[in-house]
């Protein structure tokens, strides 16, 4: 059942690095994360490697293998043929802290510039009421782990560094989203969504909903509504009527 | 020390799971000037894994639950064993912590009437678990995370503490860590300090628990002079994974059994019928009709016995897996596929179907899932004062996993979440409110030195052996001598190979520099895993009985003198020192409780 890997994994710094080649041991069932413990038990103990749940949960194992953004605990190597050699590689954008770890603060200052959710009064009860089909739309986006692999994979930023500072990327704009259909949420974020957070940028390719290990489908769920409705400030979808009447009685 | 970077707190939080989080949100809004540190990134601890749900007795589905049936429920399941008046207060604190959870943007599934819907879980008299599917724990972390960005609270992402600091009087004046990613050493002064920690599980091999598990905050606590209680109380959940082999110990989370899913050996038998113990006989169907008439009319039927409490259904899978009736990979079937439909299962379970699916090609949907006890989570922790969570040093305070005596011998499903909010943000008002009496001490500059030269230690030494190798023999020692089923002669042994492994800490060398190196970090977490396992190995000897998630193969059945007392850890030179402490005695009012019919 088991058998020799080649792998070849990018080793290196800020300063630079190269792929370097390994043979490792595979057994049945294992994924690629399995195969980077097994060279960090063996050969390189100082291999660095962000991970976390080992199930696809925390989105803290994110790397490109053979190019493609992936999450390394969900790939298992029975996709490969055992002749094949893998390349694992940094995520390309964002700057390399060491190995196959990168300095992923630009996701977490975007976070920090997100203005907060801001709910009404509760009921006289101390409940909120929302109806189930009004609170899935948000749900969907809040199944975000954080990978940050459409991030990493959006054309905007991942060739064009000096974009950063105007786009959030497809993680925030959905969040943009997920706040403007929050059943509960007071707050108009659409002028940010375009000036600040630069939903204007996205060229709806769906690249990012490609990778996305959740399934969430973010270009077309989450941006182009919030595109439609940054257009047309006027335009108010009929499943959001009911909010936004509610809301302005508050 | 010329490159140390120094911080100045009022209370400094050790942990960013929900404990930490909800700790600190409470200490910043009391007016602390408050930091998080934290080991992974933001949102990647423990809590986010959490699938289930968060037990709280809010009454949406069912009326009659209240907090004295939650606290019933919570103390039998425990074995009575637990700290009554922890029990109290998070029965009575958990639907107001929940609530709030919405305030901050939280959407839950909900009822028809628009509530919080709420589900089943094992030992819960009632549909009594806040959900979002099975990804619970994601949105509860989200929330708190998102909470404490939109209040600028300092994240320390990435840093490690390796020691508490105390002044001279014992107390304490803050904590020493470094980065990560540069191995940059760091100072915080801080006259209040919370260890949100989590847990001790990577001790063990099969485990449901992610690389942070080392038990670092049992470990500090100890040091600086505290109390650890329960210890010889770990949590094996009945359902793990158990194929293929590299996902082993992965949890299949008990929603599955909740939603209708039961248990079947080889034979295609319901066993759970042949493990009903007397203590929870009256409650329990006896028969398979009876238990599936319960998921639609609670009133009129008891509970199937797939819902015990965890340690009896991980016993029970334990027994039948040794008398051979298991699956073919050594575990037990776990079937929902023949009991509800697809998209009834896909909808409620979405993440249990995307893991087999992608984890083991297994569409559960279609066919059962194989599955076996894990190492899950640690009832003991530290000792901790019930309505401040401070411990018995002062500036010291503990909530959530890191924390003992609310769970007693066994924790109940969806009791984690709710302890990580009631006890996290009673642990964040404690602290700001001593901080905001007690001045920061200064930091001995002798004892910022002695943590540096420790921490670096391992890279003077040559030739020793790599800290993986001494990683992957105490879990096999923890795994095979102190596990679900425990006898003296082989919990002496784990003793012995503990202090072998003490040795051999002391010896390994690190390669790599200080940038990113994991193998550095891990050889700074296994004195840490030492020192606890050492723990759960005496107090799990000093017992004596079998209770909740501690049987002694030597020792069967509860004993009454030992359903009194409590087993207390401290550290005594190098090793544990142990106490026997007489349970607190619980008030009249609350005692009667157990008396109403059940
Ligand atoms: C797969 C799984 C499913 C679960 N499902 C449920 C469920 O449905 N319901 C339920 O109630 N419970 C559930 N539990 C249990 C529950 O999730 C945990 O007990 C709980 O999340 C622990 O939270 P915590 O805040 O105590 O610690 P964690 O969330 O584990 O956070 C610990 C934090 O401490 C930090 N830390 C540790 N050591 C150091 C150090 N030395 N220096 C700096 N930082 C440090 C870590 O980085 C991390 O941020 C589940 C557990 C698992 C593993
Ligand atoms: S759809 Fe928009 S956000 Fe997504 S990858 Fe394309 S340009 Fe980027
Ligand atoms: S939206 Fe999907 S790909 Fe992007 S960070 Fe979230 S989980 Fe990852
Ligand atoms: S380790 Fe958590 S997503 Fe891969």
């Amino acid at each position: 059942m088991s058998y020799e890997a080649n792998l070849r994994v990018w080793r290196g710094d800020a300063d630079g690095g190269e792929l370097q080649d390994f043979t490792v041991t595979v057994n049945e069932g294992e994924v690629v994360l399995d195969i980077l413990h097994r060279l960090q038990a063996t050969q390189t103990p100082d291999l660095a490697v962000r991970w976390n749940c080992k199930a696809g949960k925390c989105g803290s194992c994110s790397a490109e293998v053979n190019g493609r953004p992936r999450l390394m605990c969900l790939t298992r190597m029975g996709t490969f043929e055992p002749d094949e050699s893998i390349t694992i590689t940094p995520l390309r954008a964002f700057p390399v802290v060491r190995d196959l770890v990168t300095d992923v603060s630009y996701n977490y200052d975007k976070a920090r510039e997100m203005p907060p959710f801001v709910p009404p009064e509760r009921d006289a009860d101390g409940n909120h009421r929302m109806q189930q089909i009004d609170v899935e739309r948000s749900q969907e986006f809040r199944k975000c782990i954080e990978c940050f692999l459409c991030q990493d994979v959006c054309h905007v930023v991942r060739d064009h560094e000096d974009n950063k500072p105007a786009f959030a990327g497809p993680r925030y704009l959905m969040r943009l989203a997920e706040l403007d259909m929050h059943p509960l949420d007071g707050v108009d974020r659409r002028r940010l969504a375009q000036d600040h957070f630069g939903l204007g940028m996205c060229n709806i390719t769906k690249c990012c909903s490609e990778v996305c290990p959740e399934g969430i489908k973010i270009t077309d769920n989450a941006l182009i509504p919030m595109k439609e409705r940054v257009v047309d400030r006027k335009y108010v979808p009929p499943t959001w009527l009911g909010n936004a009447i509610r809301r302005r009685r508050q | 020390m010329a490159d140390l970077e120094r911080h100045d707190y009022d209370v400094v939080v050790i942990g960013a799971g929900g404990a930490g989080l909800r700790a600190a949100i409470e200490a910043h809004e009391r007016g602390a000037r408050t930091a998080v540190v934290c080991k992974s990134l933001l949102g990647k601890a423990h809590t986010v894994m959490a699938e289930g749900g968060i037990a709280a007795a809010m009454g949406n589905v069912y009326p009659e639950d209240n907090w004295r049936v939650h606290f019933r429920d919570t103390m039998r399941g425990g074995k009575m064993l637990n700290h009554w008046r922890m029990a109290q207060l998070h029965a009575q604190e958990a639907p107001a912590r929940v609530r709030e959870l919405e305030d901050w943007g939280a959407l839950f599934d909900r009822t028809p009437d628009g509530l919080i819907s709420q589900r089943d879980f094992g030992g819960h008299r009632y549909a009594r678990l806040a959900h979002v599917g099975d990804r619970t724990g994601l949105e509860l972390i989200r929330t708190l995370q998102q909470r404490t960005v939109a209040l600028g609270i300092d994240v320390f992402m990435e840093c490690t503490v390796t020691r508490l600091l105390t002044a001279d009087d014992g107390a304490i004046s803050g904590a020493f860590a470094y980065r990560r990613d540069s191995g940059q050493f760091l100072a915080f002064r801080a006259p209040a300090v919370v260890l949100a920690t989590g847990g001790i599980g990577k001790s063990y091999t099969v485990t449901s628990n992610s690389w942070e598990y080392t038990g670092d905050g049992h470990s500090l606590a100890l040091a600086a002079g505290a109390s650890l209680i329960n210890m010889e109380f770990l949590q094996f959940h009945p359902t793990g994974m158990v194929w293929p082999p590299s996902v082993r110990g992965i949890l299949v989370t008990e929603s599955v059994r909740g939603d209708g899913g039961v248990l079947k050996n080889a034979a295609g038998n319901r066993f759970m019928f042949d493990y009903i113990p007397d203590y929870f006989r009256k409650e329990t169907a006896e028969t398979e009709e009876e238990a599936d008439r319960w998921y639609t009319d609670k009133k009129n039927n008891r509970r199937p016995p797939e819902l015990l409490p965890r340690d009896e259904v991980a016993r029970a899978i334990n027994s039948e897996v040794k008398a051979d009736r298991g699956s073919p990979h050594g575990g037990v079937f776990l079937d929902i596929a023949s009991r509800r439909d697809a998209d009834y299962v896909q909808k409620r379970l979405p993440s249990m179907y995307h893991q087999f699916k992608e984890l083991a090609e297994v569409d559960i949907t279609a066919e059962a899932m194989e599955v076996g006890p894990t190492c899950h989570y640690v009832m003991g922790g530290v000792e901790v004062h019930p309505e401040t969570a401070a411990a018995s040093v002062t500036g010291l305070f503990a909530a959530g996993e890191v924390a003992g005596g609310m769970h007693g011998s066994n924790r109940l499903g969806g009791n984690s979440l709710s302890d990580l909010l009631v006890f996290g943000r009673r642990a964040g008002t404690a602290a700001a409110g001593h901080a905001a009496s007690a001045p920061a001490a200064a930091l001995s500059e002798t004892a910022l030195a002695e943590a540096e030269t420790a921490a670096l230690a391992p890279f003077g030494r040559q030739g020793g052996e790599n800290p993986y190798t001494v990683q992957h023999d105490l879990q096999e020692a923890m795994n095979s001598l102190v596990g679900i089923i425990r006898t003296a002669a082989e919990v002496e042994q784990a003793l012995e190979r503990i202090a072998e492994l003490k040795v051999r800490v002391q010896a390994l060398t690190v390669a790599g520099g200080r940038h990113y190196n994991p193998g550095w970090h891990l050889a700074l977490d296994l004195p840490h895993m030492l020192r606890v396992s050492e723990c759960v190995a005496r107090a799990a000897l000093e017992r004596q009985e079998s209770r909740g998630g501690h049987t002694r193969e030597d020792f069967p059945g509860p004993r009454e003198e030992w359903g009194q007392l409590n087993v207390l850890c401290t550290l005594f030179g190098d090793g544990i020192g142990l106490h026997r402490k007489p349970l607190p005695g619980m008030p009249p009012e609350l005692a009667e409780i157990f008396e109403e019919s059940g």
